[in-house]
């Protein structure tokens, strides 16, 4: 019987969020087409410790493949293992999360085993038991409905759009043994830096953004103290990264990160058709500007009319004080 | 060193969308096609290297004939010859990987640029399939870039951070914002584009893997709530998120 695998991807000893909604998404998803769910978990010795959490979103079987040069990211090597673990289960579909290694790492799969791909989708579903997928284009500016011809198809799901629902079961693991050439190491990451821990913004429930009008990188303070009382992270207008306020990273928009959180806020931004193309499909979006026609009032759910710099500051002080 | 930068063209991005009739693609009316903003910096990287290392700037597009305008900006900017594999046909990423692959099998490229993604198609698979496909390394989403012979050490953009990849050519490059600053074509750049004439490779546009059924306008949201014009809105706000929208 053919298989569906789901990629687990860790970063510092735990699996990401991003990762578990992928594995709830497969696990249904295997449901309606029939097909047998895997994890696949690939890493040095030290992934053995994750199979337990691998298995609480509804997937109870997890297929490592280990080896000591598995511990720091190649790119071609994780290729290699989720595609000898595909031909060893016979899988037809594979899912990954679209973050930077998802994205590559299913390109590269796909390759190997001749498959379909389609990348960031926000809606999978399995129609009289064959795979519908929807995803986003011209920066959220449409959504299309792509068929997926070949046998094998291997897609990647974005981040936020699919919900982890957690099922605890108890792990049933196996190994799979995979032989490495040395090119498969010929693309190594020798180090990871972190931006001083902080939430990226393409994985954070709730984003509160600001733009040109903050003035100041310091200004942005404000936002922080704010995305701090709500746990989320904090994003910028083009204009804001293109004035020095906060790195490119944090841009959301057209040439930004394109996101769905749960509570987008948006301080003093205009809502230009570049930006609002990178966080139109938030589920919640509020937007504080003093410009009653600015055109983010037109798709924001809850609008305050006033100055960012009154009414940002109340607001984190009316959430600390209901926490309270 | 030989080097290639893959160019797509894409509706200019203050375009708004509409659906054609066949609901399936874009209409193209009104529409203004530009170089895709991240090729811009794969054309500035690739210009770059050269300036350093000596060599030969390509660049190769895969369409119908209106991508010569985007070959044109990028031989405006400074490359020095170009590639369209011509089609009529419709195509996925796959099927263009694979024509840009066989064509750059057969012509020892040291380095091969692309943007980080297509502003349309949203994809961002192209660098690794093309990578997978002729068999050689692949960095994406490079905001740092450093060569010296044949040894690549490159800074990659990932959720929260960054990663720093070693690697060796040949090799291909994703380029992401932040890699460099593209230079604006120059008036003698422009004259001289228009002297260097593209070579022109048939390509039949097949086989695609994949195929658009439907394309449509994201669900209309319904009119919002202005919910005040000063602080004391504030209150209401956290009401509304609370009981409401349910988000906090
Ligand atoms: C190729 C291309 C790609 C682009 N990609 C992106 C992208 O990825 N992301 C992106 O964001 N933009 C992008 N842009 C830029 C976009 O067109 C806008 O220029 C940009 O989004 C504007 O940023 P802003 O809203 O911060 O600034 P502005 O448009 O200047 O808006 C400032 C807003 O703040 C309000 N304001 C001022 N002071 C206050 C105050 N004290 N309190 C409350 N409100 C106040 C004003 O009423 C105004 O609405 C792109 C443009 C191009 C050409
Ligand atoms: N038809 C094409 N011809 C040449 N290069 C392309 C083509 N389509 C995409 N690319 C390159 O691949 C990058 C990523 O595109 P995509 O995978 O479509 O998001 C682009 O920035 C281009 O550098």
């Amino acid at each position: 019987m053919s298989s569906l695998l789901i990629f687990a991807e860790h970063r510092n000893g735990k699996i990401k969020k991003s990762s578990f909604e992928a594995i709830s998404a497969g696990a249904s998803l295997a449901g309606s087409l029939g097909l047998t769910p895997h994890v696949v978990l690939t890493g040095d010795a030290s992934v053995s410790a994750l199979t337990a959490e691998a298995a609480g979103y509804g997937v109870s079987s997890v297929l490592t493949v280990t080896d000591s040069r598995l511990g720091t990211y190649a790119n071609r090597a994780f290729a290699t293992a989720v595609t000898a673990v595909a031909k060893a289960k016979s899988a037809s579909v594979i899912l990954f999360s679209a973050t930077a290694m998802g994205k590559e790492l299913g390109a590269y799969t796909a390759v190997h085993l001749e498959a379909s791909f389609a990348s960031d989708c926000t809606s999978v579903s399995a129609v009289g038991g064959s795979l519908k997928v929807i995803r986003p284009v011209y920066t959220g500016k449409a959504l299309s409905s792509v068929d997926l011809l070949q046998p094998v198809k291997v897609l990647t799901l974005r981040p936020n759009a699919f919900p982890a629902i957690p099922a605890p079961a108890a792990a049933e693991t196996e190994e799979i043994p995979v032989s490495f050439t040395e090119a498969d190491f010929g693309c190594r990451v020798t180090d990871v830096v972190s931006s001083s821990g902080k939430l990226d913004v393409a994985e954070a429930e709730i984003v509160v953004s600001g733009g040109r009008s903050l003035g100041s990188a310091e200004n942005f303070k404000l936002l922080e103290d704010l995305a701090d009382v709500l746990g989320g992270a904090v994003g910028a207008s083009r204009a804001a990264v293109d004035s020095g306020y906060r790195p490119h990273e944090d841009q959301v928009g057209q040439t930004g990160k394109v996101i769905s959180p749960k509570l987008y806020i948006a301080c003093g931004i205009s809502g230009a058709i570049q930006h609002l193309a990178g966080m139109s499909s938030s589920k919640v979006i509020v937007a504080i500007n003093k410009d009653k026609e600015a055109p983010i009032f037109q798709i924001a759910d809850y609008g305050i009319v006033a100055d960012l710099f009154e009414i940002v500051p109340a607001l984190t002080a009316e959430l600390k004080k209901q926490s309270n | 060193m030989n080097i290639f930068v893959c160019v797509s063209q894409v509706p200019d991005t203050a375009t708004r969308i509409k659906p054609a009739a066949d609901g399936k693609s874009i209409d193209r009316t009104d529409v203004n096609y530009i170089l895709n903003p991240y090729d811009e910096i794969a054309v500035e990287q690739a210009l770059r290297v050269k300036e350093a290392a000596g060599g030969e700037v390509c660049v190769i597009s895969a369409g119908d004939d209106s991508v010569l305008n985007t070959i044109r900006k990028a031989l405006a900017m400074g490359a020095d010859k170009a590639v369209h594999l011509k089609t009529d046909a419709d195509f996925d990423g796959f099927a263009a990987a694979r024509a840009v692959a066989a064509y750059l099998k057969t012509a020892n490229a040291d380095l091969i640029f692309t943007g980080k993604e297509s502003v349309d198609s949203n994809s961002g698979q192209f660098s690794t399939f093309l990578a997978a496909l002729l068999g050689i390394n692949v960095v994406n989403i490079v905001v740092k870039l450093e060569i010296s012979g044949t040894q690549v050490k490159a800074e990659r953009e990932i959720e929260g951070g960054k990663e720093l990849v070693e690697t060796t050519l040949p090799a291909v490059i994703s380029c992401q914002k932040g890699l460099n600053e593209p230079r604006l074509p120059t008036l003698k750049g422009i004259m001289a584009s228009k002297t260097k004439k593209p070579e022109e490779i048939a390509f039949s546009g097949g086989p695609s893997s994949t195929v658009i059924t439907e394309l449509s306008k994201p669900p209309a949201k319904p009119a919002g709530k202005i919910v005040g014009s000063d602080v004391t809105a504030v209150p209401a706000l956290v009401e509304l998120l609370h009981n409401e929208a349910k988000v906090i």
